[in-house]
């Protein structure tokens, strides 16, 4: 039985519904069952900080933070699949409309999120940010590319491996974007985060650096950014502030890693980039030929 | 479009209302017919404006100006200038909804 089809099965047996399957990558397969998410972690996922993410996740501090996990597993349990592979169980969200994307509720829950003292939850491993930033060099590194991209290659590389100065520390998404933002209960409900497998202790500008690194190369439109920046510095207390002294090195890491995965998709499919992903390879020769 | 030196893909900027390539290869940038004329006209423009006295604060913004890193895709460099750039056409934003 496939990893999806069993996280199916697991779900089903909950709720009695047929399976969607949401998501199926390397990293993780979702499958919806009726109001019932099933998350079938990846097989290199380390389960004790997994069910240590997802504890705090239920945790009354994160409450109408964090999409808690559902009932009747206890808390920080974690199911094991026959291959080994974690699953979790969540209650189905609704995901954000690309066409109305709530960025003041974004901005609003990642500074609450970072308002969260970081030993409240209980112990938590670090943030996924760096990380995944790593593993993006690792597989740009052992890709075969076309030497036309050589120029973008070396620099999203050398971004990369450039260490980011740690300016602060926080309780962290660890791998925000639009797609960990869900409405629950589904029609009517308010917007939380989901998505805990890079929950953890890290510099919370990384949890803005994604739509920081689309601001700046000329992506996500300056009236949508200011929006997310406002709402996030009026919550955190800290506006007016300048925030790019925190966000450059986050958002120059996010540029080149997105510009990196874009690279290895491009070689791995034969298609050529998409214009979106034309604009990070610019950012990157940009940030590359900087003094 | 490719770049006709080291044939990667080239990308489209839009300048004050001038539509520029630019290599993400070898960052050799490739004008349309007039271009070039185009940007001598908004020079020639622009220079008298630099002798006159300084222009009016801008207007008030409903968000304070937060700037932007010093890579920032040339549209930033415009910020006060009250020039407004069209929306992107979506599909610029479909990457943010994905993990990387």
């Amino acid at each position: 039985m496939s990893e999806a089809a069993e996280a199916a099965a697991l779900a089903a047996a909950l709720t009695g519904d047929e399976p969607v399957v949401l998501a199926d990558r390397p990293d993780g397969t979702v499958v919806r069952i009726g109001d019932a998410v099933v998350k079938a972690h990846g097989e290199d996922t380390d389960v004790a900080a997994l069910a240590a993410r997802v504890r705090a996740a239920a945790h009354p501090a994160l409450a109408g933070v964090l999409l808690p996990p559902l009932p009747p597993l206890p808390p920080g349990t974690v199911s094991l699949l026959h291959d080994g592979r974690p699953a979790t169980v969540w209650p189905y969200g609704a995901p954000v409309d690309p066409e109305a994307v709530p960025w003041e509720a974004a901005g609003a829950l990642l500074a609450r999120l970072h308002a969260v003292p970081p030993a409240v939850p209980g112990p938590l491993p670090p943030a996924g940010g760096p990380a995944r930033a790593a593993r993006a060099l690792a597989r740009l590194r052992a890709a075969r590319l076309p030497s036309a991209r050589a120029a973008v290659r070396d620099a999203a590389a050398r971004i990369l491996a450039t260490p980011v100065p740690v300016r602060s520390v926080a309780l962290c998404h660890g791998d925000f974007h639009l797609g960990q933002l869900v409405r629950y209960p589904a029609d009517g409900g308010v917007w939380r985060l989901i998505d805990v497998d890079d929950l953890g202790i890290g510099d919370p500008a990384w949890d803005l650096a994604r739509p920081a690194a689309w601001f700046a190369a000329g992506l996500l439109p300056a009236e949508d950014w200011h929006r997310l920046l406002h709402a996030y510095q009026t919550a955190a207390g800290t506006g007016g502030e300048d925030p790019w002294p925190a966000l450059d090195g986050p958002a120059r890491v996010l540029t080149a890693q997105c510009a990196a995965r874009a690279l290895v998709r491009a070689a791995a499919t034969g298609r050529p980039p998409e214009p979106e992903d034309e604009a990070l390879f610019i950012s990157c020769l940009r940030i590359a030929a900087l003094p | 479009m490719q770049c006709p030196k080291c044939r990667a893909p080239m990308h489209t900027f839009n300048r004050s209302g001038v539509q520029i390539e630019q290599c993400s290869g070898c960052r050799g940038i490739f004008l349309d017919y007039g271009e070039l004329e185009h940007i001598a006209q908004l020079e020639a423009n622009w220079a008298p404006q630099a002798a006159a006295p300084p222009p009016p604060a801008p207007p008030q913004q409903p968000y304070p100006p937060a700037g932007g890193p010093a890579w920032g895709a040339p549209q930033h460099g415009h910020h006060h200038g009250g020039h407004h750039y069209p929306r992107r056409k979506k599909g610029g934003m479909s990457g943010l909804f994905f993990s990387s």
